[in-house]
C-alpha cells in the first residue's frame, strides 16, 4: 500500500478516558439511585428469604392448632401472629415467597421471551405482516388484563401451570406491543441503514442492532410488569384458581385470612403488606433502570 | 480510455409510495473512472441522494420503481440477487453518511462495529479483523488509535466520529466509496480536515469517490469532476474548474452567485435564485427550470433539452447554452 504523501492534518486532542461498557454505565447510573437501590436491597432479601425458606422457618408452616387460632401479632413465639387454622404466619408469609415471587416473574419472563419475539419480527418486516399481527395482538389487549386472566384461568381449570399459562397469554400484548414500537424506531435509525449499506443480512440486522438497541428498554418495560403478575396470580389464588391450599401463596392467604378481618385485621392484612412491599420494590427497580438505561442524559 | 468503475445509464427513480408517484431521478448519466472524485451538487430534492442511495440499492424497492442501468465493476446493481446484493455492499461499494452519531449504533463499540463489519464479508479470525481495525483507525488519522477501538460513538466529537465512519467504510476495503454530505454535520473547521483526509485516503486506496454536497466550496476542494443535479437531471457536468469558473447552465451560474464566498462586498445584496424547486410530484413538460430562469425561451417550457457536448468532458442540458457566456460576465 503506497504511503500517503500530504502531511497529517492537524488533530485536537480531545481528554480521554477508558470508556466504560454500556451496561457499565448504567449499573453505575442505577447505583446512584437510592430509591432504586434500596428496592433492588429489599427484593434480593425477599428473594433469599424465599429461597432459604424451608431452612430458616421458625416453626412448622402447615402445623396447625385449634387452640391457638387467630393470636395477635407479638403473641410469644408466633410474632406475626397465627392464621384462622393456627398455623404460623411468620413461617407461611416466608414460604409462601416462594410461589408468589413463581407467579410473579416466570409469567412475566415466557412472556418477555414470546412477546419480544412477535414484537420484533411485526415491526422489522413491517407492511401488512405488522398489521396482521399487531392487530391481532390488540384484540387480545383489548380485553382487561384481570377478566382475560380469570376467564382463561376459568376455562383451563385451577392450578399453577394454567395460572402460569393465563398470566403468560395476558402479559404478550401489552410486551409485544412495546417490542413493535422499539422495533419500529431502531429499524428507521441511520445505523440500521449503514450496515445494510455495508452488506448486512435481514438477520444479522436484527441480531446485532434490533436486539442490541431495543431489548434493554422491552425488559424495562417487563420488569415494571412484574408487580401486575404477582397482583394477578394473587388474585386468581384469592379466587381459588391458583395455588392450592394448604400450599401457602401470599394472594391465598389473603382469601383465607379475609373471614378474620373483623377479629384480627393486622394479621389478616399482612400478606397484603406483602404483595405491596413486593410489587412497589419491582416497580421502583424498572423505574431506576430505566432512567439509568437514559445513558445520554 | 479505461473501464469506467461506475456507469449510471438513464437511471430513473419514482417513489410510489404517496398518492401522487414522485419523481426523484430523471434519467441520469454518469460515469466515473477508477480512482476519481465526483462531486454531484444540487438543492434539497433534487435527487441527488437517492441517485446516491440507489447504487447500492437502497431505496425502499416496495415503494420505488426504477428503470435504467447501475454498473459497479462489472456489476450490474439492479439485477443483483439477495446474497449477491449483500456480498456487494461493503465490499465493492460502501456508504458514509450525513451524521456519524446516528450513522453508528449506540451500544456498541467502534473497533466491535468494525469487527462485525470485516467478519461479515471475509472469512477472517475476529484477532486478525480487530489489527485491520486498529491500522484503518491509524489511517484515517485517528490519535491514539488502540484506545478509540473501545470507545463508543457518543464518547467521540464529531470530526473523530466522522473519521471512525469513514473506518468502518472502508473496512472491507471497496473500490468505490459513496458519501451522502459528509461533511454538513461537522464544524467548519473540521469540514476540511474531513475532506482533506477523503482526498488522501482516495489516492492511498484507489478509491473512486462518488459524493454528494450541496456545498460547493467543499466540492471544489475535493473533486476531479463535478455533476449540477436540478430536478432530478444533471444539467451540467464538467470538471470542477470549468464548472466554477465557466459554467453553461442558468442553474449552475446561478448557484455560484447565491454564494456567499469571496467577493461579496459591504452592502451587496446576496443574489438568491427565485422561486422554489418544482414539485416532483408534478414536472413541467419543458425544462424544470424554466420558471425560475432568466434567460428561458418558449422553447424551454415544451420539450426537455438534451444533453450537449461543449467541450470534452464538458456537458449541458440548455437550450440556452450559447447565451449563458454571456451572463456570466
Amino acid at each position: 500500500m503506497a504511503l500517503s504523501l500530504a502531511p497529517k492534518a492537524a488533530v485536537p486532542l480531545v481528554p480521554f478516558e477508558r470508556s466504560p461498557g454500556y451496561w457499565a454505565t448504567v449499573w453505575r447510573k442505577f447505583r446512584r439511585d437510592p430509591v432504586a437501590v434500596g428496592a433492588a436491597i429489599v427484593i434480593l432479601a425477599l428473594i433469599v428469604m424465599a429461597i432459604a425458606a424451608p431452612w430458616i422457618t421458625p416453626q412448622d408452616p402447615f402445623r396447625s392448632s385449634v387452640l391457638r387460632r387467630l393470636r395477635p401479632i407479638g403473641t410469644d413465639g408466633f410474632p406475626l401472629g397465627t392464621d384462622e387454622l393456627g398455623r404460623d404466619m411468620l413461617s407461611r408469609l416466608m414460604l409462601g415467597a416462594r410461589l408468589s415471587l413463581f407467579m410473579g416473574v416466570t409469567p412475566v419472563l415466557m412472556a418477555f421471551a414470546i412477546g419480544s419475539t412477535i414484537g420484533i419480527i411485526a415491526g422489522y418486516v413491517g407492511g401488512w405482516v405488522n398489521t396482521a399481527i399487531m392487530r391481532t395482538i390488540d384484540v387480545f389487549y383489548a380485553f382487561p388484563s384481570v377478566l382475560l386472566t380469570i376467564a382463561l384461568s376459568g376455562a383451563l381449570g385451577a392450578g399453577i401451570g394454567n395460572a402460569l399459562l393465563s398470566l403468560t397469554v395476558v402479559f404478550i400484548p401489552p410486551i409485544a406491543r412495546v417490542a413493535e414500537a422499539v422495533t419500529t424506531q431502531v429499524r428507521s435509525r441511520d445505523y440500521v441503514e449503514a450496515a445494510r449499506a455495508s452488506g448486512a443480512s435481514a438477520l444479522t440486522i436484527i441480531r446485532v442492532h434490533v436486539l442490541g438497541n431495543a431489548l434493554g428498554p422491552i425488559f424495562v418495560y417487563a420488569t415494571s410488569l412484574i408487580s401486575v403478575a404477582m397482583i394477578l396470580a394473587s388474585g386468581l389464588s384469592f379466587l381459588g384458581l391458583g395455588v392450592r391450599p394448604p400450599d401457602p401463596e401470599w394472594g391465598l392467604m389473603l382469601n383465607t385470612l379475609r373471614t378474620a378481618i373483623y377479629t384480627q385485621p393486622w394479621v389478616a392484612a399482612l400478606p397484603g403488606a406483602m404483595i405491596f412491599i413486593t410489587s412497589i420494590s419491582f416497580n421502583l427497580v424498572s423505574d431506576g433502570l430505566r432512567s439509568a438505561m437514559d445513558v445520554k442524559s | 480510455m479505461t473501464e469506467p468503475l461506475v456507469e449510471l445509464r438513464d437511471l430513473t427513480v419514482t417513489f410510489t409510495g404517496g398518492p401522487k408517484p414522485v419523481a426523484a431521478v430523471n434519467g441520469v448519466d454518469l460515469t466515473l473512472a477508477p480512482g476519481e472524485t465526483v462531486a454531484l451538487i444540487g438543492e434539497s430534492g433534487s435527487g441527488k441522494s437517492v441517485t446516491l442511495r440507489q447504487i447500492l440499492r437502497l431505496n425502499p424497492e416496495r415503494r420505488s420503481r426504477v428503470s435504467g442501468q447501475v454498473r459497479v465493476a462489472g456489476l450490474d446493481v439492479l439485477r443483483l440477487s439477495g446474497t449477491e446484493l449483500a456480498a456487494y455492499r461493503g465490499a465493492v461499494a460502501s456508504m458514509i453518511f450525513q451524521e456519524p452519531l446516528l450513522a453508528l449504533d449506540p451500544v456498541y463499540t467502534l473497533g466491535d462495529q468494525i469487527v462485525e463489519a470485516i467478519c461479515r464479508h471475509e472469512a477472517v479470525s475476529r484477532e486478525d479483523a480487530r489489527r485491520r481495525a486498529l491500522d484503518l483507525f491509524e489511517r484515517v488519522r485517528i490519535p491514539s488509535a488502540a484506545r478509540r477501538l473501545e470507545a463508543y460513538p457518543h464518547e467521540m466529537s464529531g470530526g473523530m466520529r466522522q473519521r471512525a465512519m469513514i473506518a468502518l467504510a472502508l473496512a472491507c476495503r471497496p473500490k468505490l466509496l459513496l458519501a451522502d454530505e459528509p461533511t454538513t454535520a461537522l464544524d467548519a473547521t473540521v469540514q476540511i480536515q474531513v475532506l482533506l483526509l477523503l482526498r488522501d485516503l482516495q489516492r492511498e486506496f484507489g478509491l473512486s469517490i462518488l459524493f454528494v454536497t450541496h456545498d460547493i466550496g467543499a466540492a471544489v476542494e475535493v473533486a476531479d469532476r463535478m455533476a449540477v443535479m436540478y430536478a432530478g437531471r444533471i444539467v451540467e457536468a464538467a470538471d470542477a474548474r470549468t464548472i466554477v469558473r465557466a459554467p453553461r447552465h442558468p442553474y449552475t451560474i446561478g448557484l455560484l452567485k447565491s454564494r456567499a464566498h469571496g467577493a461579496l462586498q459591504k452592502g451587496q445584496r446576496l443574489e438568491t435564485i427565485p422561486g422554489s424547486p418544482p414539485d416532483l410530484a408534478n414536472l413541467p413538460p419543458g425544462c424544470a427550470f424554466a420558471d425560475r430562469c432568466f434567460l428561458a425561451a418558449d422553447a424551454c417550457r415544451t420539450t426537455p433539452p438534451a444533453a450537449e457536448g461543449l467541450a470534452a468532458g464538458h456537458q449541458v442540458r440548455c437550450f440556452r447554452s450559447a447565451d449563458t457566456a454571456a451572463a456570466l460576465a
